[in-house]
């Protein structure tokens, strides 16, 4: 049907057409006034190993953010517990492993149907209560709680990363969630190769606190030896030991040893901002601070029971400073001392976009400086020419006139491939330009297939047309089982891959599917236009 | 013939590639025990069989270029001095390149990024030697367990999907003839990794898994044309069904080999140093892949169906019972 195949080439030059188009402008208009070049690297996003850049897996600790949110919880189970007019000797977290458990202690045994009943009120929603031995209780966060927690720190600390990342100006930085479950994430930053100024920004927990020191003093002892001793050498649960900066008159630059309560009056998300007051004789600057309302509730409430004690400001578990409260505070104050202007700028900086609710290890780091990306690619694209062109010759030279046909196969095969990968803005890699050139070979095997049916057709008498139908109904089967095996091992990969075999096994799909196409439908619609125009009785070059 | 002049590379070919069997079993078993010799050898030293690149076994991997060709000895003494112990350093890729690898054995995770930063620091401060461009891989040891898990699961979710979808097209017979041949494949290709003591990185995985479904093709390719000529005749005895199968499929499964062959070449030779362990997998899987689909899985068939028939039971592929000769 002369019309039929006219329709049919018609058909496979719009989708020539169509995804030439998706390679430079996927589905956006074309911009007239960029180059081809820009165009076309805005779709096909080159990774990381061909453009140069940095890549950090992150390990969030959740267990802080856990830790975080029962503080909060202990805090506000002492103010109810004030409200309501019930006593405790104090709430404490017994195991520093397990920090979804708060204790509290020394309940009024007469009132402890009212002790229930406020803790259930109040925390039941997210807290298991069990009563304990010795008028104590034992709240547990609820498993489904927990998860929800882990999750939304790691949700969290991808936003506040994201920030500050975005205040770095790294253009198009990837920030996701990593792995099965790990809470970890996965940090790319393109372009950028010295890791060091780049992770200091991402990882600073700046985590300041202010804890009530548990010995009278501000002074702090010179060893951990002589700290356990004032506690006649057992520290009790609701204490811990910090190291820190010395205070007051003796300024040198030794580590001093106190002893604080472990849960924080106010810290982390209470503090709004940081900012420097004016530098002394040394350098070194104080830093005022800023509270939210919430916050400022909080240490309003404390600082006006506990005027004459003292509390120590903690900067990731470091005492920085010691200080005696003299008057109610609400939600601003100020800290003295020891803090250098970039120490400042940092913490400001980190306040400011938001606090790391936990903190963040990197378990891996990768950068590809950017030269080697520019050599990776060059080596691949030589790589691919040479494959491309050694086939394409090859074909000519066994196949004569139907070598045409199959080259040309080829090439449209490769133009819906990376048409594929503009529209879908897939990411090239290193091991994606391999699978290109491993797709140009396997793509290559349907028309070997396809033809050598053909040949074995002609060679048992049978005419032109009916060995060419012959040859593509018998291999048709086969190559749809051979290309799904493929692109199976190619699904798997793609799933349990990292980002430059999650490239590979994408160029290889898209490479097999369009094959499927080029291999059954364009190679067919060539031969029948050849046979429709060739004289009756001519031979057929294969 | 129709066409005159045809370049043909196996016209009509009558081989008994079956009556062959036990030498293409001796030459499996030849490289099958070196493989393995190499890999208890490489065991023994290492602790794994094969040895592991950076992705697996953990650490850091820096590699400088220069801008000048780097004295080995003057870096090491950088590097000692700097107090850092067990680097290992040595060149990398064409001498040309002015690249040196330097690698530090396996941190903890909280350790990850100390080793790179003194390397780092080590070479700037005391080398005047020029750093063109670094690249620096560290891997901590949660994220070496987590990619060898998953190495592991891709492989095995690889092999199990190709047989249930081999059990679908075919019978069962046919996909456990066919994981045979592709596990002997792996066995050797992995072996070869052992013998010539190059690394398996999670590149090399990805080669690796490819070469499963590339092995598949081919085993397929001879199933199905085994297949048609069952149904075309029930008077042929298996055996000599198989090897007509065979011979009518060679040309083709040379052919296209050939041609994979010729674009997986072009990668080891033009592709460079990073892609190296990559495309050294697939030249060697491609070979061992079409020679297996030929010497593996095809007697496989037969030698299960022999067995069938020797034990009395009913023969699952459809053909003449085994006459004797």
């Amino acid at each position: 049907m002369k019309k039929n195949l006219r329709n049919k080439i018609a058909l496979i030059f719009g989708i020539l057409l169509v995804f030439l188009y998706g390679t430079f402008f996927g589905f956006d208009a074309p911009k007239f006034g960029e180059s081809l070049n820009k165009q076309l690297t805005e779709h096909i996003h080159l990774g990381l190993d061909l453009r140069g850049g940095a890549h950090l897996i992150l390990q969030v600790v959740v267990k802080d953010a856990i830790n975080a949110e029962t503080d909060n919880t202990a805090a506000r189970i002492q103010q109810d517990f004030q409200t309501a007019k019930l006593t405790l000797s104090n709430v404490l977290k017994p195991n520093p492993d397990a920090p979804q458990t708060i204790q509290v202690t020394g309940t009024d045994p007469a009132k402890s149907t009212e002790v229930r009943d406020e803790l259930t009120t109040r925390f039941g929603t997210e807290y298991d209560v069990h009563s304990g031995s010795d008028n104590s209780w034992t709240l547990t966060i609820k498993p489904t709680v927990l998860a929800e927690l882990e999750s939304k720190a790691v949700d969290q600390s991808i936003e506040t990363i994201r920030d500050r990342v975005d205040k770095l100006g790294v253009s198009e930085p990837v920030i996701q969630k990593y792995g099965l479950g790990e809470n970890q994430i996965l940090v790319e930053l393109p372009g950028i190769d010295n890791l060091d100024q780049v992770k200091d920004i991402i990882q600073s927990t700046s985590r300041l606190e202010v804890h009530e020191v548990a010995s009278n003093s501000a002074a702090g002892f010179a060893t951990e030896a002589e700290a356990l001793a004032s506690v006649n050498g057992v520290l009790p649960p609701d204490e811990v030991m910090l190291h820190g900066d010395s205070q007051g008159s003796t300024t040198d630059n030794a580590d001093h040893i106190f002893i604080v309560k472990r849960v924080s009056i106010v810290g982390g998300k209470d503090f709004r901002d940081a900012s420097a007051i004016g530098a002394n004789d040394m350098g070194r600057q104080g830093v005022n601070f800023v509270l939210t309302n919430a916050g400022g509730e909080r240490f309003y409430d404390y600082t006006s029971t506990h005027v004459g004690s003292y509390m120590a400001i903690t900067l990731g578990d470091r005492v920085k400073n010691v200080a005696v409260i003299k008057s109610a505070i609400r939600d601003q104050g100020q800290i003295e001392g020891q803090f250098s202007k970039d120490q400042i700028d940092a913490l400001s900086f980190t306040l400011r976009t938001g606090a790391l609710p936990a903190t963040i290890i990197p378990i891996e780091q990768r950068t590809v400086g950017a030269s080697l990306g520019a050599d990776s690619i060059r080596q691949g694209v030589i790589a691919a020419i040479v494959g491309m062109v050694a086939v394409m010759a090859f074909m000519l030279f066994y196949y004569r006139g139907s070598g045409i046909n199959a080259d040309l196969a080829l090439i449209l095969n490769l133009v819906i491939l990376l048409g594929f990968m503009g529209f879908s803005h897939a990411t090239l890699t290193l091991p994606g330009i391999a699978g290109v050139i491993l797709t140009i070979g396997m793509g290559v095997d349907s028309n070997v297939l396809i033809f050598e049916r053909i040949r074995e057709e002609l060679r048992a008498g049978k005419g032109s047309a009916q060995s060419v139908e012959q040859g593509f109904a018998h291999a048709w089967i086969t190559i749809v089982d051979t290309h799904v095996t493929t692109i199976v091992s190619a699904a798997i990969l793609f799933i349990f891959g990292t980002g430059p075999v999650k490239g590979f096994a994408t160029t290889l799909v898209f490479g097999l599917l369009a094959n499927l196409f080029t291999a059954v439908f364009v190679s067919r619609v060539i031969f029948d236009s050849h046979l429709e125009n060739k004289t009756v009785g001519a031979k057929l070059s294969i | 013939m129709e066409g005159e002049g045809i370049v043909e590379l196996f016209g009509k070919v009558n081989i008994d590639w079956l009556g062959k069997k036990w030498y293409f079993l001796g030459f499996s078993l030849i490289f099958s025990v070196a493989g393995i010799i190499a890999m208890s050898l490489t065991y023994a030293k290492t602790g794994s069989p094969v040895p592991l690149g950076v992705d697996f076994r953990g650490g850091t991997e820096v590699q400088i270029t220069f801008a000048a060709a780097p004295d080995v000895n003057q870096v090491r003494q950088a590097i000692d001095a700097a107090g850092i112990k067990d680097a290992k350093i040595v060149g990398y890729d064409a001498p040309e390149k002015h690249e040196l690898l330097v690698s530090l054995p396996e941190q903890t995770d909280a350790t990850v990024d100390t080793g790179r930063k003194q390397i780092q620091d080590a070479l700037t401060n005391s080398y005047n030697n020029k750093i063109v461009s670094l690249s620096v891989q560290a891997v901590g040891p949660t994220v070496g367990k987590q990619l060898e898990k998953q190495a592991g699961l891709a492989t095995l979710y690889s092999l199990v999907g190709m047989l249930i979808y081999l059990w679908f097209r075919f019978e069962l017979i046919y996909g456990v003839a066919a994981v045979v041949a592709v596990f002997h494949d792996t066995l050797i290709t992995v072996g070869f990794f052992a013998l010539t003591k190059q690394e398996i990185s999670l590149t090399v995985i990805a080669a690796i898994l490819t070469l499963v479904g590339y092995s598949m093709n081919d085993t397929i390719v001879v199933f199905d044309r085994i297949r048609e000529n069952l149904r075309l005749t029930r008077k042929e005895v298996l055996t000599e069904v198989v090897n007509r199968s065979i011979n009518q499929t060679l040309s083709r499964t040379v052919l296209t080999s050939g041609l994979t062959f010729l674009t997986v070449l072009a990668l080891y030779l033009f592709g460079g140093e990073v892609l190296h362990g990559f495309s050294f997998a697939l030249v060697v899987g491609i070979l061992i892949g079409t020679y297996s689909s030929i010497a593996v899985a095809a007697p496989m068939l037969v030698a299960y169906q022999d067995w069938r028939g020797a034990k009395g039971k009913t023969a699952v592929l459809p053909a003449a019972k085994r006459t004797k000769k």
